[in-house]
C-alpha cells in the first residue's frame, strides 16, 4: 500500500498503469485468435457475404437504360408525360439507338424493357437495326417505322426505367406491376404466381417440419434411452441417409412413389387400390412432402437426441413416484425439458425446407414446386437475375422475420443444436 | 424387530436378476415396522439400491413378494404406491419453480388450489425455505435443493419415504447438518424411512436399524450400537468402523471362548462365528480396545509389538504396529497427559480382553 501512488489508478511496480500493462499482455493472445479466425473469415466474406450483398443489390439495380441510352434519359427528364414527346427526345433516341447498335449493347435495353411490357424487345431491336438510315424529322420517321412509338406508355416506361434504381423487380415478385399510367397495380389474375408460391412454400415447409417432429421424436427418445449397443445401431440407421447422395435418395423415392412404382404395386397387389385407380403420389405436393420429410428427418432427430440424452431418467421416475401416471409424467416433465431440442430441430428443418431445390424439382411436378425452383428458373433460363434476386431477398427476409418471432416467443438461447 | 403381522414393509424371499445368470439380490427377507428408520448400507454393487428401486416400483422382483402395509405391491405401478422418494441428484424439475415442484404431487392428486397452496407453504416452512417458493431449482444451493427434494417427497403425506443416497452430493459439514435435520423430520412426522447409503457414519447416526448389504445378501441387520460392538461376521466387522483383523486357525473351543493360533502366537478370543478346532478364523479387534504396555499378567492377551509408523491426528496418535504377523495393526493412542511415547522401530507390548476380540468367519 505504501508504494501506491496518490491517484486511484492501479499501477504495476515500474509505474505503468495496470490497464495498459494488461492490454499489452493480452495483445499477443488477441493477435493469435485473430490469426486463427482470419482464413475462415476471408472465405466466408468472398463466398457468402459478398455474393449475397451482390444479389441483394441486383434486386434494385437498374443500369441498362441509363447507361446505354444516356441521351434519351436526359431528354426525357423534363417530359411531363401527358403526350408523346417532341422532336428533341426522338432525336436523342435515334442517336442512342445508333450508338447502341454499333456497340451491340442495345439488346440489354431491349431485354430489360421487355420484362415490363412484352413486345418492347421487338420494338427496340427493329428500330435499332434501321436507326442509322433514318432521317430528320425523327419523330415522324420513327412513328412511321412502328406506330408503338406513338404510345405514351412506351415513353413512360423508358422514362421510369431510366432511373438507376427500380422497384419493379420487387413488384413482380409480389405479383404487382406498374400499369400503363405508371401507377402500382396488381398483375392480371392469370399472371399472379409468386404470392401463391410463397404461401405454398411456407405451408409445405411447416408441414414438413411438423412431420419430421412427429416421426423424429420417438426415434430420438429411443436413441437417448436404449442401451449403448442398440442405440449405436439405431444412430447408424439415422445417419445412413447422410452418407448417401441426395440425388440417389430422391431418385429412389421416384422409384417408390411413381404410378408403376413399388408402393402402388403393393397397394394394387394387396387389393386396397384397383389397377386403374393407382394413386398419384409423385409429381405433386405429396411427392415433395414425403421425400423432403425423409431427407430432412436427421436434422430433427439429432438436436432432439442431443437434448434428450442430457435429461436424466430420474426426472421421469421422480414424477412417477410423486403420483403421476406415465403419460402425465411424460407430458408435464419430460416433454417441456425437450423444448430446446424441438425448437432447434424445427428451426433447422424449416429453414432448410424453405430454400430446398433439388427434391421438389425432381418429384414435385407443377403443384409441388417451391419458390427456390422459380429462383433457379430465373437464374438459369429466363436470365432475369433482378427478379431472381428480388424473390431471394424476400425469402431471406421471411426467414429472418420468422427467426425474430421465434426468438421473441421461445428465446434463441433456449435452442440447443448439439 | 417387527412381528410378522405388524410389519409395514415386508420383503419375502425376494430375488433379483438383470441378466438371468447372476443374482443381484439373493433371497432377501426384511421386515420394517411403521415409523422405523432403516438404512441399507453397503458398498456399491451390493444390491441395496436395487432393493430400494424394487420397493419404489422402478424394478420388478424376479422372484418373491414385497408387501406394503399388508398388500402385495409387485403389480402396483409406481405412481399408485404413494411412496415419497428423494433421489441421489434430487431430480427437481428444472422448468418449474420450487413451489411448482412441490405442488406437482398435489396437482396430480387433484387437490383444490387452496389446499395445494396451504400444503406447499407448510412444507416449505418445514424445511425453512418459506421465501424461496418462486425460485428455480438452479438458483438454489446444493443444500437448499436437497431440502426442496425432501419437502417434495413429504408434501403429499406418504407413509413411507425412500431416500437414495440423498446427501452424497453435499460437502461434509452440510451433510452433517442435513443428517440431523432429516432425523428430526422423521421423528416429528413419524413416517417410515428407508434410507440407502454407502456412508457408514450416516447410517450409524441416523438409523433405528441398519441392514448391512454385501454381495446381494443382508450380512447383518441390527441397531447401530450392536452393529459396531457385536459384528456377526468379518465383513461387517471390517466394513463398520475401524478394525484390526488377525487371520488364524482355531485350536480349541470351550463354551464361548476359543483359542486361536495366529502366526505362532496363541490368542484367546470370544467365539462368535467359528467352526470346530482346525477351522480357519478371523479375529476382529477394535483399535480403541487395545492397551499399550499393559502390566504383566493384567490381560489374557499380551504380545510383542514393533512400532511401524506414527500419524499425529490431534486428539490421538494413530499408531501402526506389527502384531502377530499383521503389520497393519492399528492402535489409537490418546493424546492425553502422561500417554506413552513411542518411536518408529521401537518394540513394545500390546494387550486386550477376551470379550473385545471376536473370533469370526474366515472371509
Amino acid at each position: 500500500m505504501a508504494t501506491a501512488p496518490a491517484d486511484t489508478v492501479m499501477r504495476t511496480v515500474d509505474g505503468t498503469p495496470l490497464k495498459v500493462s494488461l492490454r499489452r499482455a493480452m495483445r499477443r493472445r488477441k493477435l493469435a485468435a485473430l490469426g486463427l479466425v482470419m482464413p475462415l473469415f476471408v472465405f466466408i466474406l468472398f463466398s457468402f457475404i459478398l455474393p449475397i450483398a451482390d444479389m441483394l443489390f441486383r434486386s434494385v439495380e437498374n443500369p441498362q437504360v441509363v447507361t446505354i441510352m444516356p441521351e434519351t434519359t436526359a431528354a426525357l427528364q423534363g417530359w411531363d408525360g401527358n403526350e408523346v414527346p417532341d422532336e428533341a427526345v426522338f432525336a436523342a433516341l435515334v442517336a442512342d439507338l445508333v450508338a447502341g447498335s454499333e456497340s451491340r449493347e442495345i439488346g440489354k435495353v431491349a431485354t430489360r424493357l421487355n420484362y415490363e411490357i412484352s413486345g418492347m424487345r421487338g420494338l427496340i431491336m427493329k428500330s435499332a437495326r434501321r436507326a442509322d438510315r433514318l432521317e430528320a424529322p425523327y419523330r415522324e420517321a420513327l412513328i412511321d417505322l412502328d406506330k408503338d412509338w406513338n404510345d405514351i406508355s412506351v415513353w413512360k416506361l423508358i422514362q421510369r426505367e431510366g432511373a438507376p434504381f427500380t422497384a419493379s423487380y420487387y413488384l413482380s415478385a409480389i405479383d404487382m406491376r406498374y400499369d400503363d399510367s405508371g401507377e402500382i397495380a396488381a398483375q392480371p389474375t392469370d399472371r399472379q404466381i409468386y404470392v401463391t408460391l410463397f404461401l405454398r412454400t411456407l405451408w409445405i415447409s411447416l408441414l414438413i417440419t411438423f412431420m419430421t417432429l412427429l416421426l423424429g421424436f420417438p426415434v430420438a427418445y429411443l436413441l437417448a434411452t436404449l442401451p449403448l449397443k442398440y442405440s449405436n445401431l439405431l444412430m447408424i440407421m439415422v445417419l445412413l441417409p447422410f452418407w448417401t447422395s441426395l440425388l440417389v435418395r430422391t431418385t429412389s423415392w421416384i422409384a417408390m412413389l411413381q404410378q408403376q412404382g413399388v408402393l402402388n404395386d403393393l397397394l394394387v397387389w394387396s387389393g386396397l387400390v384397383s389397377d386403374d385407380g393407382r394413386l398419384e403420389l409423385m409429381h405433386n405436393q405429396t411427392g415433395t412432402v414425403v421425400a423432403m420429410t425423409h431427407i430432412l428427418l436427421p436434422f430433427m432427430v439429432l438436436p432432439l437426441y442431443s437434448v434428450m440424452r442430457t435429461i436424466s431418467p430420474s426426472f421421469m421416475r421422480a414424477a412417477q413416484s410423486l403420483g403421476a401416471p406415465r403419460f402425465l409424467a411424460f407430458w408435464r416433465v419430460y416433454a417441456p425439458l425437450t423444448l430446446p431440442g424441438v425448437g432447434a430441430g424445427a428451426i433447422l428443418v424449416f429453414i432448410l425446407a424453405i430454400g430446398y431445390y433439388i427434391t421438389p424439382a425432381l418429384v414435385g411436378g407443377t403443384s409441388g414446386q417451391l419458390i427456390s425452383n422459380f429462383i433457379a428458373y430465373h437464374m438459369q433460363s429466363s436470365l432475369n437475375w433482378g427478379l431472381a434476386a428480388a424473390l431471394g431477398s424476400i425469402l431471406l427476409s421471411c426467414v429472418l422475420l420468422l427467426y425474430y418471432i421465434y426468438n421473441r416467443i421461445v428465446g434463441i438461447e433456449n435452442m440447443k443444436l448439439g | 424387530m417387527a412381528e410378522n403381522g405388524t410389519a409395514f414393509v415386508r420383503f419375502v424371499d425376494v430375488q433379483k436378476s438383470y441378466d438371468g445368470e447372476t443374482l443381484v439380490v439373493k433371497n432377501l427377507n426384511l421386515d420394517i415396522a411403521q415409523g422405523e428408520f432403516v438404512t441399507m448400507l453397503g458398498p456399491s454393487g451390493s444390491g441395496k439400491t436395487t432393493c430400494l428401486m424394487m420397493l419404489a416400483g422402478f424394478e420388478t422382483a424376479t422372484h418373491g413378494e414385497i408387501f406394503l402395509d399388508g398388500t402385495p405391491i409387485n403389480n402396483v405401478p409406481p405412481h399408485k404406491r404413494d411412496i415419497g422418494m428423494v433421489f441421489q441428484n434430487y431430480a427437481l424439475f428444472p422448468h418449474m419453480t420450487v413451489a411448482e415442484n412441490l405442488a406437482f404431487p398435489l396437482q396430480v392428486r387433484k387437490l383444490s388450489r387452496g389446499e395445494t397452496e396451504d400444503r406447499v407453504k407448510k412444507a416449505l416452512d418445514m424445511v425453512q425455505l418459506g421465501e424461496f417458493g418462486a425460485r428455480r431449482p438452479a438458483q438454489l444451493s446444493g443444500g437448499q435443493q436437497q431440502r426442496v427434494a425432501l419437502a417434495r417427497a413429504l408434501v403429499f403425506e406418504p407413509k413411507l419415504v425412500l431416500m437414495d443416497e440423498p446427501l452424497g452430493a453435499l460437502d461434509k459439514q452440510l451433510r452433517e447438518t442435513m443428517q440431523y435435520e432429516i432425523k428430526h423430520i422423521h421423528e416429528s412426522l413419524g413416517v417410515t424411512v428407508v434410507y440407502v447409503t454407502h456412508d457408514q457414519t450416516e447410517a450409524l447416526t441416523m438409523s433405528d436399524r441398519v441392514a448391512v448389504f454385501n454381495d446381494g445378501i443382508i450380512q447383518q441387520l441390527a441397531p447401530p450400537v450392536d452393529l459396531y460392538e457385536q459384528p456377526e461376521n468379518s465383513f461387517v466387522a471390517q466394513f463398520i468402523g475401524e478394525n484390526n483383523k488377525l487371520s488364524g486357525r482355531i485350536a480349541s473351543v470351550e463354551d464361548n471362548v476359543c483359542v486361536a493360533e495366529v502366526a505362532g502366537s496363541t490368542v484367546r478370543a470370544l467365539a462368535v462365528n467359528v467352526g470346530g478346532a482346525g477351522e480357519a478364523t478371523t479375529l476382529s479387534l477394535r483399535p480403541e480396545r487395545v492397551f499399550i504396555e499393559p502390566d504383566e499378567g493384567a490381560l489374557p492377551n499380551i504380545f510383542e509389538a514393533k512400532v511401524k509408523e506414527l500419524i499425529f491426528l490431534g486428539d490421538h496418535v494413530r499408531t501402526r504396529l506389527d502384531v502377530c504377523g499383521n503389520d497393519e495393526f492399528i492402535v489409537k493412542v490418546p493424546n492425553a497427559s502422561g500417554h506413552v511415547h513411542l518411536r518408529p522401530g521401537a518394540t513394545t507390548r500390546v494387550g486386550w480382553q477376551i470379550e473385545d476380540c471376536r473370533a469370526l468367519d474366515a472371509a
